[in-house]
């Protein structure tokens, strides 16, 4: 059995300056995030919650209207352990805006955000999303405002797209092909013949592809860039390094589904690989196994036997027993088997992963709409209660 | 019973989307199936490269190929129908370029070279829009591709779309591109994959399950869609249903928990109070799960599209499970 995540020990740790919620889509990392935020607050951190998700409804369960891009203090927190809550929502574009205000004078700064290609990269380009949340976890961890920053990652194709973009983002700008594109003699000087061949051609297959305007937007705009700081791929490599420094923790979150916990034990062979501190999984959404543990085979029969005993009934009262009964025996059949395919999928991780600490977060009846929502999930992922759920300890 | 009428005749591109978690895939590869039929030829398409249609047909990861994966249902009561085929493609952007590289300038070769020159990872970083033409340009070139002689290659195409948070921006190419590229080939590229898809000829249909934000998300999907001319919208697929055990009426009365420990104790059961009162809190839960989405249920439904309900299937999803959900897919009219 895997040893059990400790939550608290982690969030009470001082020492923990970041924790990174990692997973698939859908998974409900975001409102893990915010749970794990709210209880570290309430035991007495300054912390900041960041988010990439737009859900509306997660601003609203913290009582704002709704998140943007600055940390908005979060009313209605326990304060009495001294600590406090302050969530802001990623604006990738605006993250953007401000790196090239900031760098650049503002000229050449207005000439940078009206260039058509870098409104386009900064609006939509697949890694922009994931590099302006490293960046703007940089800046607040380096504000020093607050002793822990929760953040959440981007609902990415995949979970590792979120290591990986910032890389490629960064290699991309600061790249040699772009350098070709800007200074074609220069960069290819030190290439043999047969490389500098293979840059023309591609030269020509973009100016095919796109059209050579595309071609000049991206060269004009990459120039400014260039001169206005070097080294954009050491800006993600410095993130790399904030993610790998003690102090940082990454929970892999994940539903007990094959393709949830299929992503996740890949990303824990990534972390591993790449030495970045795993602190555990958390197995959300789990679906509590029944207060009677009848097995489905057994509540099956019984459901069938009911069906005949019914038919014969005399009283009316006697059939309604025999419907419910039956009925509730099949409800509690689903149950059985849906709580224990959750268990042989979990089981699968687990067995593959034994050292990994691992905690279970039970499925909530309903979406979270407060506060004192978050709350019950925090509470579900702190010690477990005595006589067992919520929060059962590990995975079977 | 072949030439029965659906609610999407005269669809020949179906794109699938939904929230993560939502099932989208298993959606759309359930829709492929049902629509093969009648020996029609049904091409699926995941345009993120996951795998995810891979695994559901247990089947090793597909190349970038065209290939068989499936033999769709022939009718129970019509002893002659063969059923159909799927075809499966997982798509990625590099092998949708070399396709576009090939088919217009004849330069696959070349294309090869390009590409490892890191030319793919370039060309869509310069145009962040480029992959996603590349990706609904090849599903449009599937759906419109025609046999020597007459007739379409494929009866239908099923897209397994991104998820909706993307879809609307992954579906309008045409305004994505024009921001960058206001003339040349990539524009025109654009342009007549715009008109396929905001054409009667596609349709967009959005997965959901019954819980707030997934709805939440859907509804927001088809606003969005619903605001950009010529798009049709589709149906509305709530996936992983729990269907409830007793009628409404019944699940609002409390249970009558001696008279279910009466009926158990004569079905052979032991320690009947305790199982009765156990299994009453399950249907109280239960209750309050079916009132819970009853409310999503009826959220959905005031978009005004046709809806579809696939049951939760706790067992998880296999061929088996794909098979009937096709059926009910085809039973309530979507294929």
């Amino acid at each position: 059995m895997n040893p059990r995540l400790d939550m608290d020990r982690i969030i009470d740790d001082r020492r923990t300056r970041i924790i990174v919620c990692c997973g698939s889509g859908g998974v409900g990392k975001t409102t893990a995030a915010a749970a794990i935020g709210l209880r570290a607050a309430e035991r007495g951190r300054q912390v900041c919650v960041l988010t990439v998700d737009p859900a509306r409804r997660l601003a609203q369960s913290m009582g704002l209207t709704s998140l943007d891009n600055t940390p908005r203090l979060i009313e209605d927190v326990d304060r009495t352990a001294g600590g406090s809550l302050y969530a802001m929502m990623l604006d990738m574009k605006r993250t953007f805006d401000e790196i090239v205000e900031a760098h650049a004078d503002p000229v050449r700064a207005a000439q940078i955000l009206a260039n058509p290609f870098y409104q386009s990269l900064s609006s939509s380009f697949a890694g922009t999303q994931e590099y302006m949340a490293m960046e703007k976890l940089g800046q607040l961890r380096r504000s020093n405002e607050w002793d822990l920053i929760v953040v959440d990652t981007p609902p990415s194709r995949s979970a590792l797209d979120f290591l990986d973009a910032p890389e490629r983002l960064g290699r991309f700008l600061d790249g040699r092909l772009i350098r070709v594109l800007t200074s074609p003699a220069k960069a290819t000087r030190p290439f043999t013949k047969v490389l500098n061949a293979g840059f023309s051609m591609m030269t020509g297959a973009l100016t095919k592809l796109l059209g050579a305007q595309v071609l000049r937007d991206a060269q004009t705009f990459v120039t400014a860039l260039d001169t206005m700081f070097g080294g954009f791929r050491e800006r993600a490599e410095a993130t790399y390094r904030l993610l790998q420094a003690p102090g940082t923790s990454f929970l892999v979150v994940a539903a007990p589904e094959p393709d949830a916990l299929r992503e996740a034990s890949y990303f824990v062979e990534r972390l591993d690989e790449e030495r970045m501190p795993l602190a555990g999984l958390v197995l959300n959404r789990v679906h509590r196994s029944p207060g009677t543990r009848l097995s489905a085979a057994r509540s099956l029969a019984a459901a069938e036997t009911l069906d005949t005993i019914q038919n014969d009934a005399v009283a009316p009262a006697e059939a309604n027993g025999c419907t419910v009964a039956a009925a509730a025996l099949r409800l509690h059949a689903a149950h059985m088997s849906l709580s224990e395919r959750e268990r042989r999928v979990a089981g699968a991780f687990t067995s593959a992963h034994p050292a990994v600490p691992t905690l279970e977060v039970p499925a909530l009846p309903a979406d979270v709409h407060d506060l004192a929502g978050l709350r019950s999930i925090g509470a579900a992922m702190g010690p477990p209660l005595e006589g067992g759920s919520p929060g059962r300890a590990g995975v079977a | 019973m072949t030439a029965r009428d659906t609610d999407w005749d005269g669809v020949r591109l179906h794109v699938v989307t939904g929230k993560g978690g939502t099932g989208k895939t298993t959606v759309a590869a359930a829709l492929a199936l049902a629509l093969a039929h009648s020996g029609r030829k049904v091409l699926l398409i995941e345009a993120e490269g996951r795998q995810g249609i891979a695994r559901l047909f247990d089947q090793p990861p597909l190349p970038y190929e065209e290939r068989k994966i499936a033999i769709g249902p022939g009718e129970a009561d019509d002893g002659r129908d063969p059923g159909g085929d799927v075809y499966a493609l997982a798509i990625d952007p590099e092998g949708a370029l070399l396709d576009y590289l090939q088919m217009f300038y004849n330069m696959r070769s070349a294309g090869h070279v390009l590409t490892r020159l890191g030319l793919v990872d370039f060309a869509t970083t310069i145009a962040p829009g480029l992959s996603d033409v590349l990706v609904t340009g090849k599903a449009t070139e599937a759906a419109r591709r025609r046999q020597q002689g007459s007739g379409y290659v494929y009866d239908s195409v099923v897209l397994d779309a991104p998820p909706t948070g993307r879809v609307g921006r992954f579906l309008n190419v045409s305004a994505e591109v024009s921001g960058l590229a206001k003339v040349g080939p990539i524009r025109t590229h654009a342009d007549t994959v715009a008109r396929v898809i905001k054409s009667p000829q596609t349709a967009v249909h959005f997965v959901s399950t019954l819980e707030e934000m997934p709805v939440q998300e859907a509804l927001d999907g088809i606003a969005e869609l619903r605001g950009v001319p010529g798009m049709q919208v589709g149906g509305v697929v709530i996936n992983m249903a729990q269907p409830a055990v007793l009628s409404r009426e019944e699940l609002k009365a409390a249970p009558d928990v001696p008279g279910m420990a009466k009926a158990l104790a004569a079905a052979g059961l032991h320690t009947t109070d305790v199982l009765a009162a156990a299994l009453a809190d399950e249907l109280a839960e239960h209750a309050r799960h079916v009132e819970l989405q009853d409310r999503e249920r009826s959220e959905l439904e005031a978009a005004g599209q046709p809806i579809y309900e696939l049951p939760m299937i706790t067992e998880g999803i296999d061929l088996a499970a794909l098979h009937r959900l096709a059926a009910e897919l085809r039973d309530q009219g979507a294929a």
